[in-house]
Formats: C-alpha cells, sequence, structure tokens
C-alpha cells in the first residue's frame, strides 16, 4: 500500500502539474483525495481496467467498449458513493443532487485532461468534477463529444504500443505528453516478493501489473464483479433492463392522418421499366426453353403397362440380321453340391487343374461336395460370372455357325463291293525264302513259271513259281539292283544289273525248244558285235565257270546301272545309269546286233526308270518330277506327264498302252490316262510310307503298290469303253506279310501275267506270293 | 482408258463396317454412353470375314460395328438424353462450384430422365421373344435383389429388383409353371416353362456378397435398369394372361388372416405389404374373383387314325403334367429355420403343398410346429429335441429331387442325420453311350414303377450298359486282332518252316489236322470292317478330315463315359470294401 501511494503520489507530481490551478481552488477537497490512497487508485485503475479490456480484446471491439463505458459510468458514480470516505458522503450527496453537468473550474482540467485522449480518464475526472459541484458550459459539452468519439487509448505513456522489455534496462518506462521521463518505480518486485505478495497479501488475486505505468493496480470489488459480469455475458450495467418494453417509434394502429401528406410519386403509377426488363428476359428463356417451369414429378417410369397390345410383325423383319444372344449352358452333375462321386476331382485332375490357365480349364469352378445344404457357402464368384456374362452379351461379336451335323457313315464313299471286283489276290500262300539279303527286285518268266529275283547278297536266284523251289542259283559278284525277264515267250533269257554290268543271262529252264532257241540267238549275234566299232559300252562274251553258270554276255557301262527294261518284243533293252550331270543316262541296247545307243543327247533331269510302250514305238523316261513320252521312229518327245509327286520311285505301264501308274516316295501312287490329261487322273494316297514299287496286271484290271510300310494294296481299276462313264478305281485289298527291317518294307512288286497273282519281294529277304 | 481410278477400301467390306472409335465419334457420344447405348439397344460388335480387309490393311486388333447399326444408333431418341444428361451435369457441377444453392435445386429438379418403353418394345417385338430372352434378366434381378441397400448401386434399384423378383416368383406359382430345380454349388437353379418357353434361372444363395473390386458395375447397372423395365412388362403381361390383379394384391381371405398380426413391426404399410408378398404364403387376387381353377379342357375332335395316336400320347402327356404340378397337394411342410425359407417355400407352393414357419423367421406363418396335422418337417441339424411322430423329418434335397422325379420318392434315404444320394442335374439328358450313374437309373426305375427292391437287377443292367460299351470299343480293335491272328498263323508256319529247312531232324510226323472253325458272322463282320477301311481310304481329303474329326469327337466322347464308370467302380469297390471290414 505504500508502494500505492507513493506511486499515486509520484504521478500526480509528474502528470498534473498544470491541474495545480484547480487543486488550489479546491484545495481542501483536493489535498483529502491526494491523500486518500483509494481514490487515486481507483482514478488510476479505471484507466488500467480499460487497458485490460484493450489487451484482452484487441481494439475493434466498439460495442464492448460502450457497455464498458456505461458500466463504468454507473460503476464509477457506485465506487464513488461506496469507495469515497464516509466523510465525503454528504458533500457527495449533495453534489449529485446539484446536478450532473454543473462545472465551471473544472473547464481548464478539462482542457488539459482532453489532451491525454483517455475518454475513461476524462469520463472519471469528469466525474470527479461533477463532485465539485461546478457549472458546466456548452462549450464543454460539445468538447466532451468531440472527445467522446474517440476511443483511442489513454496515452498517459507516449511511446506507443512497444514491447515493453525495450525499457527494461532503463530507469523510466517512458515519457509523458510534456516529454518528460515517466520513472519506473522504484523498486522492482523479485520472484521473493511476488511470492510473499501472493502469501500475505489478500487482496493479491485482485491485483494486476499495469506494463505501461509499471504498477500494480488492485481492483475494486465492483470492478471484479463488472468483469465477472461480463465474463459471464451480462450486461455492465446492473440496473440495465434488457427485457422492457420496447416503445415504438411508429405506431401500429393506423391513423388516420398520415405520416407524411406527401403526394405518391409518378413512377408509382409507371411499371417499373427495370422489371419489365428482367421478366421479359425471363419469359424469353422459358420461350427458348433455357428455363424449365417446375416439373411436375412423373412416375411414369416405374408403371408398366401392356406393351404387347399390337403385336405387329413388321418390326420382327426389321431385325431380320439380328442374333439372340445364345444361352447359357445348363449345369451338369459336376455343379451339384452333392455330386456323385466320380464327378469329384482326383488328386491329379485337381492338381492339373490349378495348373491350368483359366481359360484353358475344362470346367470353370472345383466340384465339391457338401454333405448337408447348410454346410454350401456362397459362391465367390457369382458377381464375376455375371458381370463376364454382361460383358459376353454386349461386347462379343456373334455369329451363325452353322453345325455340321453328319452322320459319319455318310461321309464314306459307297464303293462296289470288293467281292464284287473278284477275282484278286487275296491270301498269302507262298513263301519263296532263301535269300540273305534285301531282295531289290523280281521277275516272273513270261509262261509264268519262273520267278527271278536279285538281292544285295550278291545272287540270282529262280524260283518255280508253283512250288517255290529255288531252281537256280547264281552267284553274280554283286548286289542286284534289277532283274528283268526277258517278254519273249520264246526264248528264255535274264537280263540282271549288277553295278556298272548288265548281264544277260541264260537260266536254261523249261522246254528244250525254248533253251536252243535262246542258244541260238546268243550264239548267231557273234559275227555282228564284230562290225561294231568304240561305243559307249562294251558287250564281252563270257567263258568257263560265268558261262557254265549261264551267263552268255556281259554289257559293261561306264556307270553303275539301276535299271534295266525290255522292250516288249524281246530284242531291245534300256539300261539306267542316273546321273545329274550327263546325258548319257539312258541306253538301249540290241541284243540281236549287239548294238548299243544312246538315245537323248540332253540331259533333262535325274532319271528314275525307263519303260517300253508295250505296242506301239514309244519310251517312257521318268525323271524326278514328271515321266516323258518319247516317239522312238520319230525321234521326239510326245508327251510330258506331271506327277504332281516330289520324287517319282518307280512306274508302270499298263499293256494296252493307255495308262500309266507311277510311284513316288512321298506316299502317293498317281493313275494316268494318256487320253485325258498329263495330270493324274486319280492320286491315292494309300500308304503311310514311300512307296517303292507300282505293277500292273498284263489282263485283270488290276495294279498293285508296294511300300515301306510293309504293306501291298491291289487296286481295281476298270476303264470302260463308255467315255461318259468315269474309270473305276477301287482298292480291293490290303496284303500284309512283310516284316519291316531297317525302314524299308516291300522294295518290288509284279504280277503273274496271267493269274490274279501278285509276287512281292521286301527287305526282309522273302518274297511272297498273295493268290 | 480413262476413267477415275478405282481407291483401295471404298467398296466392299470395308465399308460395311466402322471400328468403334469412328463409331462413338460420329455419335458424338462419351464411352461409357456409347457403352450404355449399345447395351441398351441390344448392339454388338461383329467379326468381318476378311479382317484385313475392313482395317484398310493394317492388322491391328480392333472392335467393328456395322455400319447399319450405327445409322440405327443414330436415329435413338435416347442419344438426346444423354447427351441433356452430360449438360445437366456441367450445369450442376457449375452451380456447386459457385454455391448457388438454389441453381442446384432447381437443375436437380430438372433432372433429365428417360424411358426405355420404346426400346424393350423394339428389341422384343413379340412378347415370345421377351421370354425367350428373360433369363439374363431374372438371374440378374435376382442377384440385385439380395445386395446389400449399401454402396453398390441405389436403393431404389434394389427395392425395384427385389419387388419385381417376388412378382415373378408369385407368377410361377400361381400358374404352377416350375419344372426343374437344381442345388448347385453356384445357388439354385430353376426352370420353368411359361407359355411353351423355358425359362431358366440363378438364384444366389441367402449371403452377404463379397464384392469384388475388378467388377465393373456401371455395366452391371445399365443392364439392370433394362432388365427391371423388361422384367415389369412380362410381369404385367403375365398377370394379366392368368387375370391376376397386377400390381399383385394377396386374396382377400388370406389378407384378412394375416392382417394384424404383425402389422406393428413395419413402418410402412408398403413394406410390409412387399414383405408379406414376398413370403409367397399367399394366394393372389384375381380380377374376376368367381372364376376359380378352370381346367383347360382338350377339346375333343373326331379324329382319324395317324392323328389318333398323336392325340393320345398328348392327352397323356398333359395328364402328367397335371400330376406332377399337384406333386405335393395334401402334404402339409413345417420348415425349421435352418433351412433355405424362400426356395423351399417356393418351390412347395408351386406343387401345391401347403407350407409355413416358425412366425420369428419371417412374416406370413400360416401354422405352427405344434400342427398335428403336419406331415413333412424339413430339417437341416443332425438332430432335434422335440420330435412328432406323427410327420416325417426329412433333409431339404428331398423336396428338390422329388420336383425332378416327378414323384414322391421313398422318405428314407433323406432322413435326418442320414448321408444323402448325390444331388443329381436334372439338365442332363444322357444320350446313347452317355454316362449315366446308377443313381439316376435307380431313379428312373422307380419313375417307371419297379420297386427299389430291384437293385440288384439294376446293377445288373450297369454292368450289360458296360458291356455294351466294350462291344463298341471291339469293333475298333476288330482289325488289330485280326492282325494278331494272322501273325500268329504265320509264326506257327514259321515254325514248322524252320523245322523242315533245318532237315536234320525229319520227324514227319502227321497231326489230325484240326478243323478249323469258321463263324461265319464272325467271317462277314470282319469282311464288312474291311470295306469299311478300304471305303475311308478313298475318301476326299476334306471328307476324311471331317470324317476323323467326329471320329476323334466320338473316341473321346467314349473315353470320358469309360473314365466316369471306371471312377465309380473303383469307389463302389472301396465302398464294398469298407463295408465288409466293419462287418467283420
Amino acid at each position: 500500500m505504500a508502494a500505492c501511494s507513493s506511486n499515486s503520489n509520484m504521478r500526480r507530481e509528474e502528470q498534473t502539474e498544470e491541474k495545480k490551478k484547480a487543486r488550489e481552488k479546491s484545495a481542501k477537497k483536493r489535498s483529502k483525495e491526494e491523500g486518500d490512497e483509494g481514490d487515486e487508485g481507483e482514478e488510476i485503475f479505471s484507466f488500467k481496467d480499460k487497458a485490460a479490456v484493450d489487451e484482452e480484446e484487441d481494439d475493434d471491439l466498439s460495442d464492448s467498449e460502450d457497455s464498458v463505458y456505461s458500466g463504468l459510468e454507473d460503476s464509477g458514480s457506485d465506487s464513488d458513493d461506496e469507495d469515497d470516505d464516509d466523510k465525503d458522503d454528504n458533500e457527495e450527496e449533495e453534489e449529485e443532487e446539484d446536478g450532473s453537468g454543473n462545472e465551471d473550474e473544472e473547464e481548464d482540467l478539462k482542457t488539459e485532461t482532453q489532451q491525454t485522449g483517455q475518454t475513461e480518464q476524462k469520463k472519471t475526472t469528469t466525474m470527479k468534477k461533477k463532485k465539485e459541484g461546478k457549472e458546466v458550459t456548452e462549450e464543454e459539452k460539445v468538447n466532451e463529444y468531440e472527445h467522446d468519439s474517440s476511443d483511442e487509448e489513454d496515452i498517459r505513456n507516449t511511446v506507443g504500443n512497444i514491447p515493453m522489455e525495450w525499457y527494461k534496462d532503463f530507469p523510466h518506462i517512458g515519457y509523458n505528453l510534456d516529454g518528460k521521463k515517466i520513472y519506473k518505480p522504484i523498486r522492482n518486485k523479485d520472484e521473493l516478493d511476488e511470492f510473499l505478495d501472493k502469501m500475505e497479501n489478500p487482496e493479491y488475486w485482485k491485483t494486476i501489473h499495469d506494463k505501461q505505468t509499471g504498477r500494480d493496480i488492485v481492483l475494486s470489488d465492483e470492478q471484479v464483479d463488472l468483469v465477472n459480469r461480463l465474463q459471464r455475458g451480462q450486461f455492465g450495467d446492473v440496473n440495465f433492463n434488457e427485457y422492457e418494453p420496447t416503445v415504438e417509434f411508429f405506431t401500429s394502429d393506423v391513423m388516420i392522418h398520415p405520416v407524411t401528406n406527401r403526394p405518391a410519386d409518378k413512377r408509382s403509377f409507371i411499371p417499373s421499366l427495370i422489371e419489365k426488363e428482367k421478366v421479359s428476359k425471363m419469359v424469353h428463356a422459358i420461350k427458348m426453353g433455357w428455363i424449365k417451369p417446375r416439373r411436375v414429378e412423373d412416375d411414369s417410369k416405374g408403371r408398366y403397362y401392356d406393351l404387347w397390345t399390337g403385336e405387329d410383325s413388321s418390326l420382327v423383319a426389321k431385325h431380320k440380321m439380328h442374333l439372340p444372344a445364345p444361352k447359357i449352358p445348363l449345369p451338369s452333375h459336376q455343379e451339384s453340391y452333392n455330386p456323385p462321386p466320380e464327378y469329384l476331382f482326383t488328386d491329379e485332375e485337381r492338381a492339373l487343374w490349378d495348373q491350368q490357365d483359366p481359360s484353358d480349364r475344362k470346367l470353370p469352378f472345383v466340384p465339391r461336395k457338401f454333405s448337408s445344404l447348410r454346410q454350401v457357402p456362397a459362391f465367390p464368384r457369382f458377381i464375376h460370372e455375371r458381370f463376364e456374362r454382361c460383358l459376353d452379351l454386349y461386347l462379343c461379336p456373334r455369329q451363325r455357325k452353322m453345325r455340321v451335323n453328319v452322320n459319319p457313315e455318310d461321309l464314306i464313299p459307297k464303293l462296289p463291293k470288293p467281292k464284287d471286283l473278284q477275282p484278286f489276290p487275296t491270301t498269302q500262300s507262298l513263301v519263296y525264302r532263301g535269300h540273305t539279303g534285301l531282295i531289290r527286285s523280281i521277275s516272273v518268266s513270261p509262261s509264268g513259271q519262273w520267278l527271278a529275283s536279285g538281292s544285295d547278297d550278291g545272287s540270282v536266284r529262280i524260283w518255280e513259281v508253283c512250288s517255290s523251289r529255288c531252281m537256280k542259283t547264281v552267284q553274280v559278284g554283286g548286289a542286284v539292283k534289277s532283274i528283268s525277264w526277258n517278254p519273249n515267250p520264246a526264248v528264255c533269257l535274264l537280263a540282271v544289273a549288277v553295278e556298272s554290268v548288265v548281264l544277260i543271262l541264260s537260266p536254261s529252264l523249261g522246254d528244250k525248244q525254248v533253251i536252243s532257241a535262246t542258244e541260238r540267238l546268243l550264239s548267231g549275234q557273234q559275227e555282228a558285235e564284230t562290225t561294231e566299232g568304240e561305243g559307249p559300252v562294251s558287250w564281252i562274251e563270257t567263258e568257263g565257270e560265268e558261262l557254265n553258270q549261264g551267263i552268255h554276255l556281259k554289257i559293261q557301262h561306264a556307270k553303275a546301272v539301276q535299271q534295266v527294261a525290255w522292250h516288249a518284243k524281246g530284242d531291245y533293252l534300256a539300261s539306267v545309269m542316273p546321273d545329274h550331270s550327263s546325258h548319257l543316262q539312258v541306253l538301249i541296247h540290241q541284243l540281236s546286233r549287239r548294238r548299243s545307243q544312246n538315245p537323248f543327247r540332253k540331259n533333262k533331269g535325274l532319271v528314275q526308270c525307263v519303260s517300253f510302250h508295250p505296242i506301239r514305238p514309244y519310251f517312257f523316261v521318268a525323271t524326278q518330277r514328271c515321266i516323258r513320252i518319247y516317239n522312238l521312229v520319230k525321234q521326239e518327245m510326245t508327251k510330258k506327264l506331271q506327277a504332281n509327286s516330289k520324287w517319282i520311285s518307280s512306274m508302270d505301264v499298263h499293256s494296252s498302252g493307255d495308262h500309266v501308274i507311277c510311284g513316288s516316295y512321298d506316299c502317293r501312287l498317281g493313275w494316268f490316262d494318256l487320253d485325258l490329261s498329263t495330270k493324274p487322273y486319280k492320286m491315292l494316297r494309300h500308304h503311310k510310307k514311300a512307296v517303292r514299287g507300282v505293277a500292273y496286271h498284263r489282263s485283270y484290271p488290276l495294279f498293285a503298290s508296294a511300300s515301306d510300310d510293309g504293306s501291298v494294296i491291289i487296286c481295281h481299276g476298270t476303264v470302260y469303253n463308255d467315255l461318259l462313264q468315269n474309270p473305276l478305281i477301287v482298292p480291293v485289298k490290303v496284303l500284309k506279310g512283310h516284316e519291316i527291317t531297317h525302314d524299308l518294307g516291300v522294295l518290288d512288286v509284279t504280277f503273274h501275267p496271267t493269274q490274279p497273282w501278285v509276287f512281292s519281294s521286301g527287305a526282309d529277304a522273302t518274297v511272297r506270293l498273295f493268290t | 482408258m480413262g476413267g477415275l481410278q478405282k481407291k483401295k477400301f471404298e467398296r466392299g467390306s470395308a465399308t460395311n463396317y466402322i471400328t468403334r472409335n469412328k463409331a462413338r465419334k460420329k455419335l458424338q457420344l462419351s464411352l461409357p454412353d456409347f457403352r450404355r447405348l449399345c447395351i441398351l439397344k441390344g448392339i454388338y460388335p461383329h467379326e468381318p470375314k476378311h479382317k484385313k480387309k475392313v482395317n484398310k490393311g493394317s492388322t491391328a486388333p480392333r472392335t467393328f460395328y456395322l455400319v447399319k447399326d450405327i445409322r440405327f444408333l443414330l436415329h435413338e431418341p435416347i442419344v438426346g438424353k444423354f447427351r441433356d444428361y452430360k449438360v445437366f451435369v456441367r450445369k450442376l457441377k457449375k452451380a456447386y462450384a459457385k454455391t448457388e444453392y438454389s441453381d442446384v435445386e432447381r437443375l436437380k429438379d430438372n433432372k433429365p430422365t428417360y424411358k426405355l418403353d420404346h426400346i424393350i418394345k423394339e428389341r422384343y417385338p413379340t412378347f415370345i421373344d421377351a421370354l425367350r430372352d428373360i433369363d439374363d434378366a431374372l438371374c440378374m434381378c435376382f442377384l440385385f435383389s439380395t445386395f446389400a441397400r449399401t454402396g453398390k448401386c441405389h436403393v431404389q434399384t434394389i427395392q425395384l429388383c427385389r419387388r419385381l423378383t417376388v412378382e415373378w416368383m408369385n407368377y410361377v406359382i400361381a400358374s404352377r409353371s416350375l419344372k426343374k430345380v437344381f442345388l448347385s454349388i453356384k445357388g439354385i437353379y430353376y426352370q420353368a416353362e411359361v407359355m411353351g418357353q423355358l425359362i431358366t434361372w440363378l438364384v444366389p444363395y441367402q449371403f452377404s456378397h463379397d464384392h469384388p473390386t475388378d467388377v465393373d458395375y456401371r455395366v452391371m447397372a445399365t443392364f439392370t435398369e433394362l432388365y427391371t423395365t423388361l422384367l415389369g412388362f412380362v410381369n404385367f403381361r403375365l398377370y394379366h394372361s392368368l387375370n391376376l390383379v397386377y400390381p399383385p394384391k394377396m386374396d382377400s381371405k388370406s389378407d384378412l388372416e394375416l392382417k394384424g398380426e404383425d402389422e406393428e413391426d413395419y413402418a410402412m404399410d408398403s413394406e410390409s405389404y412387399l414383405e408379406k408378398l414376398s413370403a409367397l404364403s399367399t394366394s393372389l387376387a384375381r380380377v374376376f374373383s368367381s372364376v376359380e381353377d378352370e381346367e383347360a379342357q382338350l377339346d375333343q375332335f373326331p379324329v382319324e387314325g395317324e392323328d389318333m395316336e398323336n392325340m393320345e400320347a398328348r392327352e397323356k402327356e398333359q395328364k402328367q403334367q397335371e400330376t406332377q404340378t399337384k406333386l405335393f397337394e395334401g402334404l402339409k411342410f413345417f420348415l425349421n429355420r435352418e433351412v433355405p425359407r424362400e426356395s423351399l417355400a417356393f418351390i412347395i407352393r408351386c406343387f401345391g403343398g401347403q407350407v409355413s414357419w416358425d412366425k420369428s423367421v419371417c412374416i406370413g406363418s400360416t401354422y405352427d410346429a405344434t400342427d398335428e396335422t403336419i406331415t413333412h418337417q424339413i430339417v437341416d441339424r443332425p438332430n432335434i429335441d422335440k420330435q412328432y411322430i406323427s410327420r416325417y423329418y426329412i433333409q431339404p434335397q428331398w423336396v428338390f429331387d422329388c420336383v425332378n422325379a416327378k414323384i414322391l420318392l421313398p422318405v428314407e434315404d433323406y432322413f435326418m442325420g442320414v448321408t444323402l444320394p448325390p444331388h443329381l442335374s436334372p439338365f442332363v439328358e444322357e444320350k446313347e453311350g452317355d454316362y449315366v450313374p446308377p443313381e439316376k437309373l435307380k431313379v428312373m426305375a422307380l419313375q417307371q414303377g419297379k420297386k427299389p427292391a430291384e437293385e440288384q437287377e439294376e446293377e445288373d443292367e450297369d454292368e450289360e450298359d458296360e458291356e455294351g460299351e466294350d462291344e463298341e470299343e471291339e469293333d475298333d480293335n476288330d482289325d488289330d486282332e485280326e492282325d494278331e491272328e494272322e501273325e500268329a498263323e504265320e509264326k506257327s508256319l514259321k515254325k514248322m518252316e524252320e523245322q523242315r529247312s533245318q532237315g536234320k531232324s525229319l520227324q514227319v510226323k502227321v497231326t489230325p489236322g484240326k478243323v478249323k472253325v469258321e463263324n461265319p458272322a464272325r467271317l462277314e463282320q470282319e469282311q464288312k470292317a474291311e470295306e469299311k477301311r478300304l471305303a475311308i481310304m478313298m475318301m476326299k481329303k476334306k471328307e476324311k478330315y471331317l470324317y476323323d474329326k467326329i471320329m476323334f469327337g466320338k473316341k473321346r466322347k467314349i473315353r470320358e463315359a469309360n473314365k466316369l464308370a471306371a471312377k465309380r467302380k473303383a469307389y463302389d469297390d472301396a465302398e464294398k470294401a469298407k463295408k465288409k471290414k466293419a462287418r467283420k
């Protein structure tokens, strides 16, 4: 309290030197007041209070300030009543009674205080002045209002709104309006003081520190009350009644006289242009459909009616192109919740299912078995499946697929029964054994009594057909590539191709007449031979051991001979020496004159086999891809047959000379009709492996093909005299018997000249007869 | 010669097709809108025959539509609505962005909507067309009606789906047109014959769905939009064909019975009404209540000889059908709470049975579990505390199997806690040579009136069947056997020859020759087989290919059937062995 008083004293001294006049005028009271610390304190506080409020609420809340104002005014008067010493009571009352506005002496004081600019301060001071009971002039009032409007802070300290720490090292705390220093209180409180104060001072809780002036201020009870009220959100003034009845400015009752007698404006009679503009805009917008009037709730969306009342078929025709979506396939037993046990997956099937890509799976789910319905869970892919169906419906192209609904039996062509096409060989009746190597070539004597076979074991064997006895074995000292019986029934001669030699062999079997005729033929030629000079080949007469074996002549070629073929008359003999580079591939030998000649000047490809036309002077040469037919008389090519195969292996000409068959290494057999076309009339793909040999029967309409798959297929091929009827080519029998050795099956096939029998020789060193 | 130069891809198939993007641009639609339009109008892409020609020489994979189709879409009024909607969304966004909420309200009031009636009429010009295509609609609606009412789609859609499916089921009950049912692992299949069309639909089991993330619900919602419209119109027509009131109303009698029971549980009257309808326990109100079940009698026409048989056959069939629709007539069922109520109530009511359930399970129960007149109680638990002697306690599969077999099957196999016989699909129709599970044979025997005691015989039959199959196979193997015989012959011959050629032991021994008995039938068969083989050799390449393909398919089928039979046999053997062990 001492500090307080000193403070107030000091302040007094510093701030209000100019108020001295006034003080002097009311010396008594002044002195009393000065002495009264409480009063002073209060005065200070009122400013302080404002400052605090300002601090709290910034400076924009003018309303609250008003309320503060009103509250303070009252409280100020109240506080005056209560706080002032009893001595003053009477005077105060008197003053109040006198009237609030009488302040005469205060004018000066007012002007002074106005300069301080603090409203509250001013007011309090005015209140003080009221107490003093002096007269008030109009002038003053005007002034008062003037300053009342300002809500500036009390700037006793002129340093402004700065952090007060800046002054902490100085003895003063700022400057007053006159530019004099305002000094800090003499002694600063430290922590201990603070604590002691806190402990001892009962009013500590309502003491606040004013930073700007550096003083402590104790709030009065009223002020505390005010603060509390404000905090509660009540009016600052206790006596203010917020529920007072309103005083209406205008009465609600209609008076007989108008408030104003002014005649109505012209514009109140004329429609508003602005409104007109606005309305017309809206109307236009509605017309244009930009604004729609509020729509009536349309519930027709969910209303159903008989859509198909007048069904007309005109719409149906419109949608001819439209394909209805295929239905989902119906579930099978596998999908059951309790399927039969055979439909459940085994472990392997399950593993396979897991491994497979979802698109490869046969079933899109795993069949499962549940012992009762309550154990069945939800199907996890249900929504997926439905969604996939949706995608199918609108994303998948649809196509009408013609389903081939044929009975497979109908596809099989109706062929004449083999039974009706008899005779043809059906069963294997004889096996000729004796060779040790694979048998490349066989040939039957024109009488049909003898069969000659040449093998890789270097021997030629002659068999009796009916008994399968080996009548003769001739060692020729090399693998026999080809063997051919002279077709002339009057002689008994064999041509054998061994390496680069063609042997003319007389087996000397059968009738003595025939044997002697053969001898004559062979011996009679000798004279003629001598006249012949140097040729592509040399004719060698054999003697000694070889002659004893029956080998009469050797025709020495330059290269290995692949095939020999007789002319039908039995005098001419053709030999084939396949060679890519040379034009010397085919030689024609004349036996009676022991002459050889090369018919071709040019190399037209690798010659596979050759054959004479049975009746006419034609010569067939088969190269890899095609068969050329040469006229030997005119010495020109007459025809070229396209075989439509990769590599011809063998060829045979029908005894009538009109048809040719050729087998190829790519499993095909081509049947040519020379009158019709140069293309095969029919290609037969019956064999599984390369065709090695083909043969025509001389009298029966049969032909046979031998293949590496170990089978001989007999086909019936009739050509009708009626040209309109197509030739009938029907396979009639598949003959099996040869074993496949070293991937080679049947190597050669030939028919019996008179009987419907077929001989075949194979890589298993046997010759078989099928009858 | 002059003339204009012919340009490539300006005529022919290139001008008949249009790629998807071009179509979209032509219609001025965004891709989702285009998709919706295609779904609603039923336009699907086409696969051109010469893709490269159509694709202007490029081989890039593209989706092609027919130009005609797109031109057809061009005139669709809905396209305009789509554009309106686009504008609406844009305006709405703008209004939101400007926080002009009054505008938002106004816009929302004027939200463009469209109806699909004309599209339905256009896509399904006749009612039968619509019925033919209703399978997918039913499946979808049944799926959507099981969705939870949160998230994936509008609640209104779900409610509508539910309403329509309930109406459909009520129609099927009223018309007694249900034919087949099947409990699969995916759900329950139903097949009904409505106006001569077989309609199959799949209902998922009543579980909440685990919604997958890789499914585009917008597509599904668009389909549902179409399907609900379609189903609504179809329902309307069907109800009217039966003289039923649409939207369905319950019979006044039954309505009164039900009233006052559970009324207070439902906030809205309409809600409880739908629930009651979906309980499927009441019959529906008819337009003319006076007309009771009038059976369409086949008028007797004077007929002549040939038609007579047909007529009789038809009459017989109809009689059979009638008996089937009255399969459960006179039976009184009670459903325990653990069985799927809706599906069982639906099936039992379809076949004329009376059905009820516990009051707490669902609205609409008509009698209590204590009712003495109940003949069957459907239970799906191993045992039950209180049992009545007057009724059978059977598992739900019995109902389904009975419907499929068209007779009341013996209940012994389906008692509570018993291992059930396998549940077979009624949709499989075995052809000649297919594998038929023995259970099916048993049922077939029962249908023909045989007694189940003849099981032994049936098994024999089975074996016979199997033998038959074997025989078929034998045919295939004939050739091989022949070869083998020949080989054997040859071997013996060879031996003899060798012996002869060795010559040393010339134990010439003359044994009485065996008369080779030739079976003429077999010989003939062999001959035929050979003929066939030769003929096959002569087939043309194309036909041969086709023939091989067909035969391959046939053989595969046989193989599969054999595999199943073998599996079954192994299983049966294992079971028998187990039984024997148990006996010992």
